[in-house]
């Protein structure tokens, strides 16, 4: 059965018509691409699943578990969104590291806080932390960030920044990770290293969702591919089929901009 | 003469800083819940542009939000007349119109109207700078913090508090040097801070210098608080 399954999401901003009739599934330790000019509708589709957007329409589960359906107002309390965005990790365009902590306190702060919940927290304070921090260092480390845990973000190259928020997001320990267009405020260098790291998450098995203009690196190490246009799904399948010989004359003519670059 | 006007001078300045501190510790949280208010999106009757019953030309009341409309009129009352008028209204009004001096009697009485007319102006300059401070802060720190699994109030005190203090903190040393200078509008209702003692020295023995003397205790004070911002603005400039 699919991790995720996203059902006929709608979604309008104002009379706009942003994402339109939306669905696929998404199986354990794929990864999907999401291809499509800028204002087609990838980012938002992103971020409904992340409860940023609520979706006008449709429905999402994971784990055959429905977290969010447009006709059941029960499943948009504040206090249960919360939780379910725990389903999903998010690493954003910009990064969105906290300035004021380092690299290492970025990563942990989230599980710490939702630690406190827990009702051993005050008798095992100690030991949950150490646990917290340690399986942080080991994720910057995954990062290959080790020497740069106590380091502020200003103080790190946009490449690591993204990285780090790569950690701090795997730190909750989500069924799907998703990236908005991970590596489109970097320049190629950058790119670069966190593209290998996202590649090596794809090797481990990671359930990823990832919204990108990088066409090779969709075509590599994706498993899916939906290309999007104008708040619709175009095409989808097969990474290479679809990048490399699509279908959809839409498709061919958006690739075709890529081709010669 | 000198040591005289010291004593009465260092009388003056401990209301005067009484007043200041009074002030800063009731309008600083006072102004936080205000720039809150401003910031409220609570429309009570959205429900009216889902409703197809209702005719169009009520349909423009869905958008209003109370409680934001009410402080920005109070914001706009407060900020637009002069800090001086509000002194005399709110001591001499009770009693005036209500017939009812609500203050109480003599030198304590007036002080606490002093304080109360402070803590109102100030409040509604501090939610100003507040709000232009968290607005400042970049929607996507609240929203790393809202994927993370956070809540309002944790986004609020882990994420957004530290860098809206660090953004605020030039504007707010403006406007409490100001505070300093301002707590003279005091002796319009006659209460005896600085510069009204340096005054009673001119009044009743003819002398000048003890006005240049109250000067002197402004330029230390503020002197004493430039290097305290300073000292703040350092210690958060450890992140950008």
């Amino acid at each position: 059965m699919a991790v995720l399954q996203v059902q006929n999401i709608e979604k309008h901003f104002g009379k706009v018509q942003v994402l339109q009739d939306i669905s696929f599934d998404l199986e354990e330790g794929q990864t999907l691409a999401i291809i499509g000019s800028s204002g087609s509708g990838k980012t938002t589709l992103l971020r409904c699943l992340n409860f940023l957007e609520t979706p006008d329409g449709g429905k999402i589960s994971v784990h055959g578990e429905t977290l969010f359906d447009a006709g059941d107002p029960a499943t948009q309390r504040e206090k249960e969104v919360r939780k379910k965005r725990l389903h999903f990790g998010m690493v954003f365009q910009s990064f969105n590291l906290f300035p004021q902590y380092t690299a290492l306190k970025n990563v942990m702060l989230a599980r710490e806080l939702l630690a406190k919940n827990s009702p051993d927290y005050k008798s095992r304070k100690k030991e949950i932390t150490a646990e917290i921090e340690t399986q942080a260092r080991q994720l910057l480390q995954q990062m290959g960030l080790a020497e740069r845990a106590d380091h502020y973000p200003h103080q790190l190259s946009g490449g690591q920044q993204q990285r780090v928020a790569i950690a701090r997001a795997l730190a909750m320990k989500p069924d799907i990770m998703c990236f908005d267009e991970p590596t489109s405020a970097l320049d190629p260098e950058l790119t670069g290293e966190v593209l290998k790291v996202i590649r090596s998450l794809a090797e481990q098995k990671t359930t990823m969702i990832i919204v990108t203009h990088e066409m090779a690196f969709a075509r590599d190490v994706a498993d899916q591919v939906i290309f999007m246009d104008n708040g619709v799904i175009v095409e989808q399948g097969n990474a290479k089929d679809v990048i490399e010989n699509p279908k959809e004359e839409r498709t061919r003519r958006f690739l075709s901009r890529y081709a010669n670059s | 003469m000198f040591w005289n006007v010291t004593n009465a001078m260092l009388e003056g300045m401990a209301t005067t800083i009484e007043l200041f501190g009074l002030t800063l510790l009731f309008s600083l949280p006072l102004g936080l819940v205000i720039a809150f208010g401003s910031m409220s999106k609570w429309a009570p009757l959205r429900f009216l542009s889902q409703v197809s019953w209702v005719p169009s030309r009520l349909k423009g009341l869905a958008g209003v939000r109370p409680i934001k409309l009410i402080v920005d009129l109070i914001v706009w009352i407060i900020r637009g007349t002069p800090l001086m008028l509000q002194l005399m209204i709110i001591y001499f009004g009770p009693g005036l119109i209500l017939d009812n001096n609500i203050w109480g009697s003599g030198n304590s009485g007036r002080f606490i109207a002093t304080v109360a007319a402070f803590v109102l102006n100030y409040s509604c300059y501090f939610s100003v700078i507040y709000r232009g401070g968290i607005e400042g802060v970049p929607i996507g720190q609240r929203e790393a913090g809202q994927v993370l699994g956070m809540t309002k109030s944790q986004i609020f005190f882990k994420v957004t508090l530290l860098q809206m203090i660090k953004r605020i903190v030039p504007p707010m040393s403006n406007e409490i040097i100001t505070l300093v200078k301002d707590t003279s509008l005091a002796r319009i209702i006659a209460v005896s801070e600085l510069i009204k003692v340096g005054e009673s020295f001119m009044k009743s023995d003819g002398l000048i210098w003890p006005l240049f003397y109250t000067g002197v205790y402004y330029l230390i004070f503020v002197g004493i608080l430039t290097l305290l911002f300073g000292y703040v603005e350092r210690k958060l400039s450890y992140f950008r």
